[in-house]
């Protein structure tokens, strides 16, 4: 069992499910106080130590109807020792011809794989198989494409040779069993084949997500298909999640520090310095600002909906952030972003002011009329948008004062440097405003944008 | 008698629990069994009033332990969770004490002198006495043992989830001044949390996972069956048949156990025999808490009493 608690450990690690080996130190304290028995408490010990939420936990029990539905390899069943490919084949021969004598007795000289393909014997046959996985160390499987290479090899571990020459023997002395032999070795196939797919199915699940996250993460968000936007909003959770993870919230404290003696002795000096009244230092700490703007228009549509749902990540990393949005004119989203959820928040902010044609200079005149009073020396401001503003004033006059109000402006550009200037693109005008203009059109180079403006907060 | 329970079986602390009036699923009961069988804290999700809370009262009431109760808030500190010096206290006692100081270093011949016996009495004041034990501290130094409660751990700060780490895996406490106060009797901890917010991986780590959800309808009458005795069969069947179609509904807030047995209480209150619209209509707003989930939930009664009549019949 300790073998096969190991394999599960790794069948754990497949569906997503992160064992340390703490962990799973704990869950064989747990099995060992529980046993193995009784399948639906083993169930729950597991789920209990190595699971660490609902999601996890729902994977890990998919895993584990999955994982323990595969009968277990043969050490683990003595009761099928016999039946195996092993020296005392002799005797479980003996023993399946006479329990299924009707069908006609396997040939004696044949070697152990045609026996018991030939006594259909249910039970040996998949342990045999779940053993041969185990001599093929089926659970090292990653990649779809490795599938042949384990059939062949779990076969083999089978003894395929000897029962090729078993058949070339039988196809001359006996045809019709060989005809028999035959259909069960493709039955045989067939069986050897799903164990490996759940085998697949079961262990290379972590890897080939990593690779799939992986190249997201580079894939340019403009142009992400429609099948992986669900998957890249995934992705940009994540991130979220770990940009508070690093930068969490200096949430509201107590501002009480430490015992104040100086003051508390002088406020004390009327009763000959018996501290009746105790004075506390105060903690003091920078208020992080950001002011974020975001282009929501239909040039960068897809690019500002994983932008929002940043930005309100933003929201739950950072005290002080005021979102605005805007395409042809500008409102504040703070608001939207705080209360809702990010997909009721974009929805919300899409509806409202999404999908337009871009106007930077009519925003910008927005922004200076209501919100210009917000922007202090502490302030960071971001720009998230393509500077493409339709051939309209761009009103770079704005942005100057902006940036002469604030202590940073930051402005990340989803397109290439190579489109910047070019078309109606205004960024060149901008950029000499913006004390740092980034490209930012990966998922990596978002996180790394919003993660340095944070950072500097830290 | 605590002892003897403890090496008991899962079956034991079910019947334990059930003892106290907690119904636990089979899920839960083996959390608690494993929890004190391998020494490990239970970190308890889900959503409000499904008896989170109430668990580490029966586990208490059920172990003839104390319970230690901590509530988490935003700003909760270590001098707030775990230990304060009295500081008032240390400054009087100087103050008081300022002539025996005097006699003290009366004898010193020289300023070197006078500060080394002054370098002897120093720690006088970072000593046990002047040490205010809260929650956590008390929590480890009961001698008997106790349940700790470690209530909403998702409404406190991050840097208090680390604070936590070292009475979590180790069952002990390090004062910078005093040293490391470890545990007399590990004690039974359990935290709750509503998920508002993302636990740290090394708290998770520490614990035991448990969640509890809402519970199936044959548990939850069991649960209203030991809270409400007196409610006839039928209506409970009624009842609890009911509120799953209720949990059916996309709401605001979903009815949790403990509004079950609220409502419970109403119906018997009222000597209601089993559900009818007028009712239900009267008392819905004890299940909901929300003008919006009542008006949402209202045209679809006579169904849901319809509903939970039928699955009745078959179950």
């Amino acid at each position: 069992m300790r073998e096969n608690l190991h394999r599960f450990f790794r069948a754990a690690r497949g569906a997503g499910v992160h064992v340390s080996p703490a962990e799973s130190i704990d869950a064989m304290r747990a099995v060992a106080q529980v046993g193995v028995t009784d399948r639906a408490i083993l169930r729950d010990a597991l789920l209990l130590t190595l699971a660490k939420s609902q999601d996890e936990k729902l994977a890990l029990g998919d895993c584990f109807d999955l994982f323990f539905s595969q009968p277990e390899p043969r050490q683990d069943q003595p009761e099928a020792n016999n039946d195996d490919t092993s020296e005392d084949q002799d005797q479980s021969a003996s023993s399946d011809a006479t329990s299924d004598a009707g069908e006609g007795q396997p040939p004696e000289e044949l070697g152990p794989l045609a026996q018991m393909l030939l006594s259909q014997d249910r039970n040996a046959i998949s342990a045999a198989i779940a053993s041969a996985s185990g001599a093929a160390s089926l659970s090292d499987i990653r990649y779809s494409t490795q599938r042949g290479i384990f059939s062949s090899r779990i076969l083999d571990a089978m003894g395929l040779q000897r029962l090729r020459d078993d058949l070339d023997e039988l196809t001359a002395t006996n045809p019709a069993l060989a005809e028999r032999l035959r259909a069960a070795l493709d039955a045989l196939r067939e069986a050897v084949r799903d164990t490996v797919s759940q085998g697949l199915a079961l262990y290379a699940r972590e890897e080939a997500e990593n690779l799939r996250n992986e190249i997201l993460r580079n894939a340019p968000l403009a142009r992400i298909e429609r099948r992986q936007v669900a998957e890249m909003r995934a992705l940009i959770r994540q991130i979220a999640r770990r940009l508070r993870e690093r930068y969490s919230k200096p949430r509201k404290r107590q501002r009480r520090g430490h015992l104040d003696v100086r003051r508390t002795l002088r406020r004390n000096a009327a009763w000959g310095g018996i501290p009746f009244l105790t004075a506390w230092k105060r903690k003091h700490r920078d208020r992080p600002k950001i002011v974020a703007l975001c282009d929501v228009s239909g040039s960068v549509a897809q690019v500002s909906d994983f932008f929002l749902l940043l930005i309100h990540s933003l929201h739950e990393v950072v005290d002080d952030v005021r979102s605005f949005a805007f395409s042809s004119h500008l409102i504040e989203v703070s608001d939207i972003l705080e209360k809702k959820s990010p997909e009721e928040a974009m929805a919300e902010i899409m509806s409202k002011v999404g999908f337009g044609s871009s106007d930077y200079g009519s925003s910008l005149v927005d922004f200076e009329k209501d919100f210009m009073r917000t922007l202090t020396p502490q302030t960071t401001v971001i720009v998230l948008g393509d500077a493409r503003s339709n051939n309209l004033d761009p009103r770079a006059d704005i942005l100057r004062r902006v940036s002469e109000r604030s202590k940073r402006l930051v402005w990340l550009n989803p397109e290439g440097r190579l489109a910047w200037g070019f078309g109606d693109s205004e960024m060149p005008r901008y950029a000499t405003f913006c004390t740092v203009v980034r490209q930012c059109a990966t998922a990596q180079q978002l996180e790394r944008a919003v993660s340095d403006i944070v950072a500097t907060y830290q | 008698m605590a002892e003897q329970k403890a090496s008991t079986s899962i079956e034991a602390v079910e019947s334990g629990l059930a003892a106290q009036g907690y119904i636990a699923s089979r899920q839960i009961a083996t959390a608690v069994y494993l929890s004190q069988q391998i020494e490990k804290p239970i970190l308890v999700e889900g959503p409000a009033g499904v008896g989170k809370t109430e668990l580490a009262k029966a586990i208490a009431a059920w172990s003839g332990k104390k319970m230690i109760r901590l509530q988490c808030y935003e700003g909760l500190d270590e001098a707030k969770a775990l230990y304060e010096w009295k500081y008032a206290k240390q400054l009087l006692y100087t103050q008081i004490l300022k002539d025996k100081l005097g006699e003290v270093l009366g004898g010193a011949q020289t300023l070197h002198e006078a500060l080394g016996q002054l370098h002897d009495f120093g720690d006088v004041f970072f000593s046990k006495e002047f040490v205010e034990p809260r929650p956590l501290l008390q929590a480890l130094e009961q001698p008997g043992g106790c349940v700790l409660l470690i209530d909403e751990i998702d409404k406190s700060d991050a840097e208090f989830e680390s604070l936590l780490l070292e009475i979590l895996s180790d069952f002990q406490v390090t004062i910078p001044e005093l040293g490391t106060v470890s545990a007399i009797t590990p004690p039974t901890v359990i935290l709750t949390s509503n998920s508002e917010r993302d636990l740290g991986d090394a708290l998770k780590r520490r614990c035991l996972h448990l969640h509890i959800g809402f519970p199936e309808q044959r548990l939850e009458e069991r649960i209203v069956e030991s809270r409400v005795p007196g409610i006839s069969q039928t209506l409970r069947r009624q009842m609890v048949g009911f509120i799953h179609e209720i949990r059916s509904l996309d709401l605001k807030k979903l009815p949790s156990v403990s509004e079950t047995i609220d409502w419970a209480r109403v119906l018997v209150l009222l000597q209601a025999t089993e559900l009818d619209t007028e009712i239900v209509k009267d008392t819905l707003n004890v299940l909901l808490k929300y003008e919006a989930d009542i008006e949402a939930a209202s045209p679809q009664i006579t169904t849901f009493i319809a509903k939970a009549a039928r699955s009745n019949v078959f179950g």
